[in-house]
């Protein structure tokens, strides 16, 4: 039943896909007033497939891969409508929709959660909250990511004086780099917290040296750049392309980490 | 029921003509009851603005005399306003007024006052027993299309001024103007212009400077603003978010340099430059910088004529809009002459019921009331299924050119002309 909730959740995020494809040649006019109402009904069928799925497996933490990815949809989607309610800005939806349609494809083409209970290495409560941050830090980062992006168009558009044309309408500058710092400010604390939850686990299992561990000097390089984002803004007020640049290192060294789970000895929550 | 539409407008009419055709709105209400006391006017409205005075009635038999009204409330003789006035009847009144109230028909195509002013009129003549059925629905229709019209179509999302673009594109650039400061260096009239549309969306503090220090000092005090030397223009020129320039320098007084200094003070917050001076007095080199925006006129003249041409590819999308609600709104119209038979069809159907039942509640005795009630609802039920299919039929055939002889047909069925069945 999970994954049929998590498929009809899939098929309204096909309209939010449809919806930032048809933005690119700009026919975006008559499926902006249906694609909030689909995506959040998706996002409903989401959380209960999420929960339902819980409650068969008999615990929170995700235990594969599909469940970290459709808990990672998940959180994009209620930052997306954390950013709407707050700015009205439906934009990041052209980055954010294809992405949460990505990860869910590939979450509702999974087991089903019973098969994929497998004996954990540590226990699920530290997993869940050690995931729990780590993606709502992950979902900040990605929503600074694609603020930056639209930043630079929009700053574009208005140094070449374009006046017409689908980009146009975008959220104002000002509004963007709030929404992009904003997103960083709430991710960070959560992304710190989810790191050291996830050393607290480490160390009790692995020992001292799983500081050593590939995956874990990524996402440590992550935290790093996370933080001199966030201090670049506090301290220079560094915005336009500095800031995009630097958002976007921190965006592809969190995608190094994702993908470093494969090369990680001490990152395996789930046993071989 | 039938519409008419006459009036003159800022296409039809030049202004001394519309002058004179001019309401107050004082005397609205009085120019409202003037009208529906015209012959053949059964419902009315007037609606008068700076670019047009229109009135707008609805009658059933006689044709409404609304040159008439215009005669005798404006005491104009029909030969002077005739060459300026428009007339519409019955669909393309229809049309028109969608068209009003969509703003398609203003001067400047998508401005969002028309609807406000529309409504306006209505509430009056509405307030004055003036609207009923008719014009209700005509008005009601016509404010959801022009609704949609907004909604649908980008025709009121771009400015078509120099004034109106600074601050369509302040507004891109800081979200809104609220707080926001304002520097004017140079104190001629268009700077005076453009600032007072600027604090007109917001902008709070006002700061001027200018060659002529007297002269920054009165624009300061018109805006309750502060003055500064000219030559302490760009050490203080950090606190402005925008920056309007319009002096007669010869050479550009803000160069890259001034640029990253001001940057280094905002600390990278953005400025925008509006720099309406010919020759400029910005150099284009300073937009190159991250943070700072400059426009001059001709890219200010630039993005108006872009939105002017926008507008008007709009306005296509948005006739098109018109033209399928002006059919919708005739098929409703049609239906609505059938609901009387329908009406009738239906109360003759339940005074029969109801005196079939009395007829034989005598000879059934006492019932209980499940009984009555499994009585009620049988008789309710045969006379539903029996007349669905004709009043669908009717429904139908609203469009149809054979609908009168349908109805006819119905009525004559039915004896529904001529009062009660027969028992």
């Amino acid at each position: 039943m999970p994954l049929f909730w998590l498929r009809v959740a899939l098929s309204l995020y096909g309209v939010g896909l449809i919806y930032a494809l048809a933005s690119f040649w700009g026919g975006r006019h008559v499926l902006t007033r249906i694609t909030l109402p689909a995506v959040g009904l998706g996002m409903t069928f989401h959380f209960v497939a999420l929960i339902e799925n819980s409650m068969l497996s008999g615990a929170w933490a995700p235990a594969s891969l599909h469940e970290l990815e459709s808990m990672l949809a998940f959180l994009l989607m209620v930052f997306f409508f954390v950013i709407y309610a707050r700015y009205g800005a439906t934009s990041p939806g052209i980055a954010v929709f294809p992405l949460v349609f990505l990860l869910t494809v590939s979450a509702a083409s999974g087991n089903s959660p019973s098969s994929a209970s497998m004996p954990l290495l540590v226990s699920r409560q530290w997993i869940f909250v050690h995931v729990g941050l780590i993606f709502i830090g992950y979902a900040g980062l990605i929503f600074s990511f694609i603020a930056s992006i639209l930043y630079l168009i929009q700053e574009k558009n208005l140094k070449n004086k374009n006046s017409t044309g689908i980009w146009t309408r975008l959220p104002a500058l000002a509004v963007i780099d709030d929404m992009g710092y904003k997103c960083l400010l709430w991710g960070f604390p959560f992304m710190t917290l989810g790191l050291i939850s996830g050393a607290i686990v480490a160390e009790a299992r692995v020992g001292p040296h799983y500081f050593l561990d590939a995956k874990i000097l990524i996402s440590i390089v992550m935290w790093v750049l996370y933080m001199v984002l966030l201090y670049t803004r506090w301290s220079a007020g560094w915005r336009g392309r500095r800031a995009a640049y630097l958002a976007t290192f921190a965006f592809a060294t969190a995608v190094l980490a994702w993908a470093a789970n494969s090369l990680s000895h001490t990152h395996r929550f789930i046993a071989p | 029921m039938k519409f008419h539409v006459i009036g003159v407008n800022h296409n039809s009419a030049p202004l001394d003509v519309r002058e004179r055709l001019a309401v107050p709105e004082t005397q609205l209400p009085d120019a409202v009851q003037h009208l529906v006391n015209q012959p053949g006017v059964d419902e009315g409205m007037v609606l008068s603005t700076c670019n047009r005075v229109e009135v707008l009635a609805s009658s059933s038999e006689a044709p409404a005399d609304l040159r008439g009204f215009l005669r005798s409330y404006f005491g104009v003789s029909p030969e002077t306003i005739i060459p300026h006035i428009y007339e519409f009847q019955e669909r393309e009144a229809v049309r028109h007024v969608f068209r009003v109230a969509a703003s398609l028909d203003s001067m400047v195509v998508g401005e969002p006052q028309i609807l406000g002013q529309v409504k306006e009129a209505y509430t009056v003549a509405r307030s004055l027993g003036a609207i009923n059925s008719a014009l209700e629905a005509l008005l009601s229709r016509a404010f959801a299309v022009a609704k949609k019209v907004r909604s649908e179509t980008a025709i009121g999302s771009s400015s078509v001024s120099i004034a109106s673009v600074a601050v369509q594109l302040a507004e891109k650039i800081f979200g809104s103007l609220e707080g926001k400061t304002v520097y004017l260096i140079g104190a001629g009239k268009m700077a005076e212009l453009a600032a007072r549309h600027l604090i007109g969306h917001g902008a709070k503090k006002i700061i001027v400077s200018n060659r002529t220090y007297e002269r920054a000092a009165s624009l300061a005090e018109s805006f309750a603003g502060e003055t500064v030397p000219f030559e302490r223009m760009h050490e203080t020129a950090a606190q402005a978010d925008i920056i309007l320039t319009s002096t007669g320098a010869t050479e550009p007084l803000f160069r890259r340099e001034h640029g990253e200094r001001l940057l280094k003070g905002r600390r990278n917050r953005p400025v925008f430059f509006i720099d309406i001076a010919v020759p400029r007095n910005v150099d284009p080199a300073v937009n190159k910088l991250d943070g700072l925006f400059v426009y001059d006129v001709d890219d200010l003249q630039s993005v108006a004529s872009n939105n002017s041409a926008e507008r008007k590819k709009e306005a296509e999308r948005a006739e098109k809009i018109v033209e399928a609600e002006v059919d919708r709104f005739a098929v409703r119209m049609k239906s609505l002459h059938l609901v009387p038979t329908i009406v009738s069809l239906q109360e003759y159907c339940e005074t029969i019921r109801q005196a079939e039942i009395d007829r034989i509640r005598g000879r059934l005795g006492s019932v209980t009331p499940e009984q009555e009630a499994a009585i009620e609802a049988m008789t309710r039920g045969i006379i539903n299924k029996l007349l669905h299919t004709p009043i669908t039929t009717l429904k139908s055939s609203a469009t149809e050119p054979e609908a009168a002889t349908i109805q006819d047909m119905v009525r004559r069925l039915f004896n529904l002309n001529n009062g009660k069945p027969k028992n």
